[in-house]
């Protein structure tokens, strides 16, 4: 490949001194990925204890829907709790933890160079290679380091079917997802000039293995195969205890940096390999004003979301069929969910899904208003603002767009769902069902935004915090009923507050307090951005 | 008549005070220079006047108006060029200047085609390709291409090669005839020194000096290079000679400049054969405050 010692001369220093920058960003990511895991595999064994209704709990985890959401079940005739670990949180994880190699992987890489720190760091005697290499090296570390800790501290929690070997196993198959999302990004990472397109591309990467993985699961081996997050779950970790998915993952994460090592030694600091087009040398009317830039910024996000929410609505109505039937031919789940008169499992699996696509719809929403601060930190504002427009009307831009956004992605998301479904089920629900199935969250969501611009308003330092609330929106709603959270948790997020449609009404006063709610918080934030000063940190 | 009009406006943040008690007074047709060195507040007071930061104390007037409760009005009558020119890297330098101007509200497109030409900037291109200096052009053009009152510029050509720092002098020459007013904030003594009426020294938040070039130059000194054909007796005891120094021929000093006709009387007894007077430039002028500054402290 042509790597020579030279391209990585004084990479050692580089390394540590990425070190030095994340080092408390680093910390943070591995306590709460290791805390999370640890805390719910002590929670476990009182929520799975050994008996008949553990078992019929491990029938239900043969349905589709399970599977494409978790991933295949296996040792299901024993489902203790090494099997209940592998099979309901490795996945999760394993995404939590690519997330955090993409972002620490695009921030020491195509940021740096983007934003000209990396010319400073090469002018000096460093290897062409330095940066990547370094990267490389200290994200290989990060992720060994997870695996141990978290293999070791599961193993020494001496739950049921825990033993050291299965929980190594499941510290590696995390490691080993990491590092290759690493080798990923840094591949990606060459090929675009920006930072904001390299951030793009990989996590779209991640959200396609990741469906792949839903639809491959659901049929085809090899598609599962294919995909590194459906790879992974073949370690079968506490049951069978494979290790050779490990070994494949790293032997593509090799291939995968040395490709991006040979990227980064033909091509010129701060080029891409997707080069940048000129364009128009006069500004479209549609251009002209702060709504219309606002817009034009994010075009790209949001077609990119509405597609996706369309796709990620279809894939999930598309295993309605095998739901279905499934459904049908399970007496024992007929046991477990009794009680809910007039409807059927289906619809209840219905409500389920509608919640998860409009916390995933969150996402976009939270995106286009943020694009507000991020603005601002980049000291593009002062060139909106220094010119006749208001802070209410620039504000109101971003709120604007973020709103709407909001109406297309669930009305994307319903209209996927239900044009699938209706495609592969015998009898379909109906098309108005399931709009009003997705509307139902609009106003919850508003109050999210409400809530961002609060954030932006008031303590715009910690308007990404929004991020957490969203996170903990997830856990609590997607796990609450799971781990049987206390029902005052679940009242902490607007999302608490939307009855499961379509198994039950969405009333009109319900609608118009949390609209009021979403107006008044986003008022208030608007209120306190007109008071305070626009600054860049 | 005053266009703008500084009273005591102090800026803090947190702990910190950036600005202590600033006071300015910039006049219709003036092109007033604002130097000082980095760090001293000189951007912290040019966002003040636009009314994205809120003074914490004290009042600050654009036309009559104050700059943060009439901000939108008082911009429309302004054309403001930051120091530090971020662009969005997915638009083009033409898309941006054509936003820039509409909004403002007003329309004056007719200078955009010959202000590019004369910036020599390639309109078509994505920002996130521009050089630092393009990007300044970028600003430079939408600012001049508007018809604004007020010309509020930010170290405008920390950027810019030679030509288009001619280029952009040029362009205040002509803003300046057409009776518009410029605040010019920059730490290129040179530049100020050929553009500017009048210019306000600032250092850690306040105003150390102020006036017109010539106002200032009396306070400071002019260096005298003198060759004469006797030696010069007792040049020491003049009243405002300072830094004497015996050179292979003749001696060097400095001299208080409103001492200086005492000074050559005294020097014209002794038979001159060459005299050689450097008056203060800017630069001196700066330096004797700051390093007064430095050594007070």
């Amino acid at each position: 490949m042509g790597l020579k010692g030279a391209h990585f001369t004084n990479f050692r220093t580089l390394a540590k001194f990425i070190w030095r920058r994340d080092r408390v960003r680093i910390p943070i990511w591995l306590i709460s990925l290791i805390g999370i895991t640890i805390s719910v595999a002590i929670v476990f064994p009182g929520l799975y204890p050994p008996g008949p209704e553990r078992d019929i709990l491990a029938e239900t985890m043969k349905n589709p829907a399970m599977t494409s959401m978790l991933g295949p079940g296996y040792g299901l005739h024993d489902y203790h709790i090494g099997a209940a670990m592998a099979h309901q949180m490795l996945l999760f994880t394993a995404v939590a933890v690519a997330i955090m190699n993409i972002l620490l992987a695009i921030r020491h890489t195509r940021s740096d160079e983007e934003a000209g720190r990396i010319e400073m760091i090469r002018s000096l005697p460093v290897g062409k290679l330095a940066n990547s290499g370094s990267t490389f090296l200290v994200l290989v570390f990060v992720n060994l380091f997870l695996a141990l800790l978290m293999g070791i501290g599961l193993g020494l929690l001496g739950l049921e079917g825990m033993d050291m070997a299965g929980s190594l196993l499941y510290g590696a198959a995390l490691g080993v997802t990491g590092i290759f999302f690493a080798a990923a990004t840094i591949f990606i990472a060459q090929l675009t000039e920006t930072s904001r397109s390299a951030l793009g591309f990989a996590f779209t990467f991640m959200g396609l293995s990741y469906l792949l993985r839903a639809v491959g699961d659901l049929g085809s081996e090899v598609l599962s195969l294919v995909s590194p997050l459906g790879l992974i779950l073949r370690t079968e970790a506490y049951v069978n205890n494979y290790w050779w998915p490990i070994f494949i993952m790293a032997a593509a994460s090799i291939a995968l940096i040395l490709l991006a090592f040979r990227l980064n030694t033909i091509r010129d600091l701060e080029a891409g390999f997707i080069a940048a087009r000129p364009g128009p040398s006069r500004a479209s009317r549609f251009l002209q004003s702060p709504l219309g830039l606002a817009l034009r910024l994010q075009r790209t996000t949001i077609i990119g979301w509405t597609l996706a929410t369309l796709v990620l609505g279809a894939s999930y109505g598309s295993i309605f069929g095998d739901v279905d039937a499934f459904f049908q031919t399970s007496d024992i789940f007929e046991l477990l969910l009794p009680g809910t008169e007039g409807f059927s499992l289906t619809d209840q699996f219905t409500a389920t899904l509608l919640a998860v696509m409009a916390m995933i719809g969150m996402i976009p929403v939270l995106l286009t208003m943020l694009k507000l601060r991020s603005e601002e930190q980049a000291n593009r504002t002062e060139h909106i603002l220094a010119r006749a427009v208001s802070r209410r009307r620039f504000f109101g831009s971003y709120l604007l767009i973020a709103a709407l956004v909001t109406i297309v992605v669930q009305v994307m998301s319903a209209l996927g769902l239900w044009s699938a479904a209706s495609a592969v089920m015998s009898d379909p629900f109906s098309l108005s069902l399931t709009l009003k199935g997705g509307l139902a969250y609009v106003p919850a969501m508003w109050i999210m935004l409400g809530v961002t611009a609060l954030l932006i308003g008031f303590v715009p330092k910690f308007a990404n915090l929004i991020w957490a609330y969203l996170g903990y929106t997830f856990f609590v709603i997607y796990f609450g009923g799971l781990f049987q959270l206390p029902a005052w948790l679940g009242k902490l997020t607007p999302f608490g507050y939307v009855p499961d449609v379509p198994l039950e009404k969405m009333g009109v006063p319900l609608t118009m307090t949390l609209i009021l709610v979403a107006l008044a918080s986003t008022l208030l934030g608007l209120k306190g951005y007109e008071k305070r000063d626009i600054v860049d940190v | 008549m005053a266009i703008l009009k500084v009273n005591q406006v102090t800026k803090k943040f947190g702990n910190f005070t950036a600005l202590d008690g600033i006071n300015m007074e910039v006049q219709q047709g003036e092109v007033y220079g604002f130097i000082g060195p980095n760090g001293a507040g000189k951007t912290t007071t040019i966002r003040v006047l636009l009314g994205i930061l809120q003074a914490t104390s004290g009042t600050a007037q654009i036309f009559g108006r104050d700059v943060w409760n009439d901000a939108v009005d008082i911009h429309k009558q302004i054309a403001y060029v930051p120091g530090e020119v971020n662009l969005w890297s997915n638009l083009t330098g033409g898309e941006v200047i054509d936003l820039f101007v509409k909004l403002r509200g007003t329309n004056a497109k007719n200078r955009r085609e010959e202000l590019i030409q004369r910036f020599d900037l390639d309109p078509t291109k994505k920002c996130g390709t521009y050089s630092k200096g393009n990007r300044q052009k970028v600003a430079l053009i939408a600012a001049f291409a508007s018809n604004a009152d007020l010309y509020i510029l930010d170290e405008p050509t920390s950027g810019l090669d030679p030509l288009m720092e001619q280029v952009f002098q040029e362009c205040v020459g002509e803003v300046k005839k057409a009776g518009k007013s410029v605040l010019l904030s920059s730490h290129i003594l040179s530049e100020v020194e050929k553009l500017c009426d009048k210019v306000s020294i600032i250092r850690q938040g306040q105003i150390i000096e102020s006036g017109t070039l010539q106002e200032l130059r009396h306070l400071t000194r002019t260096r005298v290079k003198v060759e004469t054909t006797e030696p010069i007796a007792n040049l020491d005891q003049v009243e405002g000679i300072h830094d004497l120094k015996a050179l292979d021929r003749g001696v060097v000093f400095h001299v208080d400049t409103d001492k200086i006709g005492a000074a050559i009387k005294h020097v014209s007894d002794f038979g001159i054969l060459a005299l050689e007077s450097t008056p203060p430039t800017l630069e001196d002028l700066f330096m004797h405050h700051y390093q007064d500054e430095r050594g007070e402290r």
